[in-house]
């Protein structure tokens, strides 16, 4: 669900700016990307609907704030889907917040009297509940039906902000209902949305010193967020179970969705740090283009909450590209915008710093940015600062010109932006030789213009090397050392072999020594080509040159020797599917027919039959049962009580495990032991008294 | 040859009729057991048609017969009056033994039934 990041090299230099402790970015405003990655991941099902009445509002509440005209070709649907839940007999407050809200992003016409209904059935729930997503979806609805134009009054509201304040915690989360311990960052982002809804609808004022308690909430809450290296914050839960984690991104959407609306209808500000609200944006603009609907609605809508908003608008510095090319002579562009894109007000950005690849600092002279009023851009002649290709960190800082926006707007200070400075690499010097083992003598040497394809025809055989050097050097005349410098050499029979050039400060030079090489060539003669590549990102003019070929006679290949290896007859067959595994499974157990079965189960019962009519031939006869009342009682019961271990038997091997069984075995078993023993010796008794009788 | 079978039916005679010089109760417990004999049989029988799956209920049911045929003949050696060794153990006695262990047996083999 990674979103994709427009500048991979930023994340190297990441660490980097750890050392400085700075802001660094590599994020960009919400911009038509955003907007694409929207309309396609809310694509409407075939019948033109977007899901249940939850999906459905987080698709037409993005396509509103994102702008996009899509969703009014459906809004036709949506609104009747949202129409019919709100006439509906019986409906949950959840659902009718979601429709009541869709109604408001599509404005839908909807009867007053059909909202009379709802706000009733609103108020009552506001008024029986203790629950906090209750009380969120019925002041979340009314605030709606507010907004559509309908008059809504919530009398009583000082009791209902009681009601929610009383949920919250000291940590700053706040608990789901009264009988609950559990309790949640999300939820205390849905609670300060509730009492900012309850704020607006009050008809009089509610008591300040209650706000005052809610404001310190907010303070703690914002004490448990999260950061990363770079200077982006966020909220994420602190116990994580499994079934209700919703996810960094939720939960953060849903603190800045409580704590915007509640500092948008209190009277001053919120103590909370400017550099955490700039983290929280940097956050959601970190995501780049979100992998799912919901996130996408998330980052979007709180993104849209935080544009312009009561505690601190943050400002984003973004370059529109990181590469800047030497050779067209390119400015290094800045802009300073909003989340969403739009004006700044008045500032001013300087160039601090240069650093390079390991921290080095190239250059530490201040340099004001000029400002491009026409198309909102910042911008500076590179040149004159002498920087060579490569990457490097460039450390901006933006300060506000109006004093009184220090308060309103929410920069970050200093800045620390990842760039790659390209140009074209001169390559010269090139050379490439046979020369003897032992003596160093070059028996050729041939020059090379590596700048366009050459056919060089070179022999040696296993006694001799082969020379190749050549040097890099960049616009500004330093040696250059590229990325990737290999020497490739192919067999006729597609045998390769690779080389890493080695550079030193001078040049780049290798020899290659076939006395060493003659076992992993696999003592294979005949004709090689030569191939260099020399690549880099700072390089605009990468090369993959061939150089001609080598006939290479090598001696003749021992019996033991190693063969190469098959060449694929693809080399990207391995990357394709492979076969399909049949699993071998268990063959069930060949069972007898029902009837045989059924026929036997009877045949088992007979011999009992048998028993039965043996007895009653033997005379079997009750007399033995005792008359009297008492031990006839407990006689029944013995019998009882066997029984009713032989059906705790017949539960046990129906449906009962065998720690149930053996605790009622426990009870009856010693009911049985009791009871037994009164009888048995009750007819112990009598047979000794009729013995001696 | 002649003398041989009417020699088996005279024994065979004579052995009928001394059992039923035998006490009811006696005749009673072994009338149980060849109930619960035929029973076993009966079982061996089926598993013979249709083959030991699933062993463990065989098993089960079969042990459960002569499980309970052993506790009976326990029971008739006890309660038996030409038997010396238990003369001093109440009848009373030993059918409480056998149905606690019939109990004991009968938990084992519905755990074991599956």
């Amino acid at each position: 669900m990674a979103g994709r990041r427009p500048a991979p090299a930023a994340l190297l230099l990441l660490l980097l700016a750890a050392a400085f402790a700075h802001i660094s970015s590599a994020v960009r405003p919400v911009s038509d990307a955003h907007r694409s990655a929207a309309a396609e991941l809310f694509a409407p099902s075939a019948d033109g609907s977007f899901g249940d009445l939850e999906s459905t509002y987080e698709a037409v509440r993005t396509f509103q704030i994102l702008g996009l005209e899509n969703y009014k070709s459906l809004s036709g649907k949506a609104c009747k889907f949202a129409a019919e839940n709100l006439a509906s007999p019986g409906p949950t407050a959840k659902d009718l917040f979601h429709a009541v809200r869709i109604s408001g992003v599509l404005r839908c016409g909807v009867d007053a009297g059909v909202y009379d209904g709802v706000v009733v059935t609103l108020k009552a729930v506001i008024k029986d509940t203790n629950s906090l997503l209750e009380f969120y979806y019925s002041v979340g609805g009314l605030l709606s039906i507010k907004e559509q134009g309908h008059n809504v009054v919530l009398s009583d509201a000082e009791s209902t902000f009681h009601a929610i304040k009383a949920l919250s915690q000291s940590d700053g989360r706040w608990r789901y209902d009264t009988n609950s311990a559990e309790s949640s960052t999300f939820s205390a982002g849905i609670a300060l949305e509730a009492l900012a809804g309850i704020v607006s609808l009050a008809d009089a004022e509610v008591d300040p010193s209650m706000v005052g308690v809610v404001k310190n909430d907010i303070v703690k809450l914002f004490d448990t967020i999260k950061s990363y290296n770079d200077g982006t914050f966020y909220f994420d839960e602190k116990h994580v179970d499994a079934t209700e984690y919703k996810g960094p991104i939720t939960t953060s959407a849903s603190v800045v969705r409580g704590v915007t609306s509640f500092a948008a209808v209190v009277s001053g500000k919120l103590n909370i740090p400017a550099e955490k609200i700039l983290g929280l944006a940097r956050f959601f603009l970190g995501i780049g283009l979100p992998g799912s609907a919901r996130d996408c609605f998330n980052q979007i809508e709180s993104l849209s909450f935080l544009e312009n908003n009561r505690v601190f608008v943050p400002l984003i510095l973004s370059l529109p590209s990181i590469v800047f090319s030497l050779t067209s002579k390119d400015q290094l562009k800045v802009e300073v915008t909003t989340v969403f894109g739009s004006a700044a007000p008045s500032l001013k950005v300087n160039l601090v710093q240069v650093l390079g690849s390991d921290s080095k600092v190239i250059t530490s002279e201040n340099k004001e940015l000029q400002y491009d009023l026409d198309n909102n851009v910042h911008y500076l002649d590179i040149a004159p600062l002498k920087i060579d290709v490569g990457k490097y960190s460039i450390v901006f800082e933006i300060s506000l010109q109006e004093p009184e926006h220090e308060t309103v707007y929410v920069t970050g200070g200093r800045n620390t932006e990842s760039i790659i400075v390209t140009g074209l690499i001169k390559v010269n010097k090139a050379e490439i030789g046979i020369s003897d083992n032992d003596a160093g003598t070059v028996e050729s040497v041939q020059k090379l213009d590596l700048l366009k394809d050459t056919k060089v025809s070179l022999s040696a055989n296993h006694l001799q090397k082969l020379r190749l050097s050549f040097q890099l050097t960049t616009p500004l005349g330093h040696t250059f050392k590229p990325h990737q410098v290999f020497l490739k050499l192919k067999h006729e029979s597609k045998v390769e072999h690779l080389f890493v050039v080695p550079g030193s400060a001078r040049q780049f030079k290798i020899v290659l020594d076939f006395l060493g090489l003659v076992e992993k060539f696999y003592y294979l003669s005949g004709r090689y080509d030569l191939e260099l590549a020399v690549g880099d990102a700072a390089m605009e003019n990468s090369f993959l040159r061939p150089l001609g070929h080598l006939e290479l006679d090598l001696p003749e290949a021992p019996e033991k020797a190693p063969r190469p290896s098959a060449q694929a007859v693809d080399p990207f067959s391995k990357f394709g599917p492979k076969a399909e595994i049949s699993h071998i499974f268990h063959a069930p157990e060949k069972r007898p027919p029902k009837e045989l079965s059924l026929a036997f189960t009877g045949l088992t019962l007979l011999p009992f039959i048998g028993f039965l009519l043996g007895l009653v031939r033997l005379g079997v006869n009750l007399k033995n049962f005792p008359s009297l009342p008492g031990p006839a009682a407990f006689a029944s019961l013995f019998h009882a009580g066997i029984g009713a271990v032989l059906l705790l038997y017949v539960l046990f091997w129906l449906k009962l495990d065998l720690f149930t069984t053996l605790k009622y075995l426990g009870f009856l078993g010693i009911f049985l032991v009791f009871v037994g023993h009164r009888t048995l010796s009750y007819l112990s008794s009598v047979s000794t008294k009729q013995k001696t009788a | 040859m002649p003398r041989a079978t009417s020699d088996a039916k005279l024994l065979i005679q004579s052995l009928g009729k001394a059992y039923a010089a035998t006490p009811t109760n006696l005749k009673i417990i072994d009338l149980y057991v060849v109930f619960v004999v035929a029973t076993a049989l009966i079982q061996v029988a089926y598993m013979g048609l249709v083959g030991s799956f699933p062993f463990n209920s065989f098993l089960s049911g079969v042990l459960s017969c002569i499980g309970t045929a052993v506790l009976a003949v326990c029971l008739r050696i006890q309660v038996n009056k030409d038997n010396k060794e238990f003369k001093d153990l109440p009848p009373e006695r030993a059918f409480a033994d056998f149905v606690l262990c019939n109990l004991v047996l009968h938990l084992v083999i519905m755990n074991f039934l599956g």
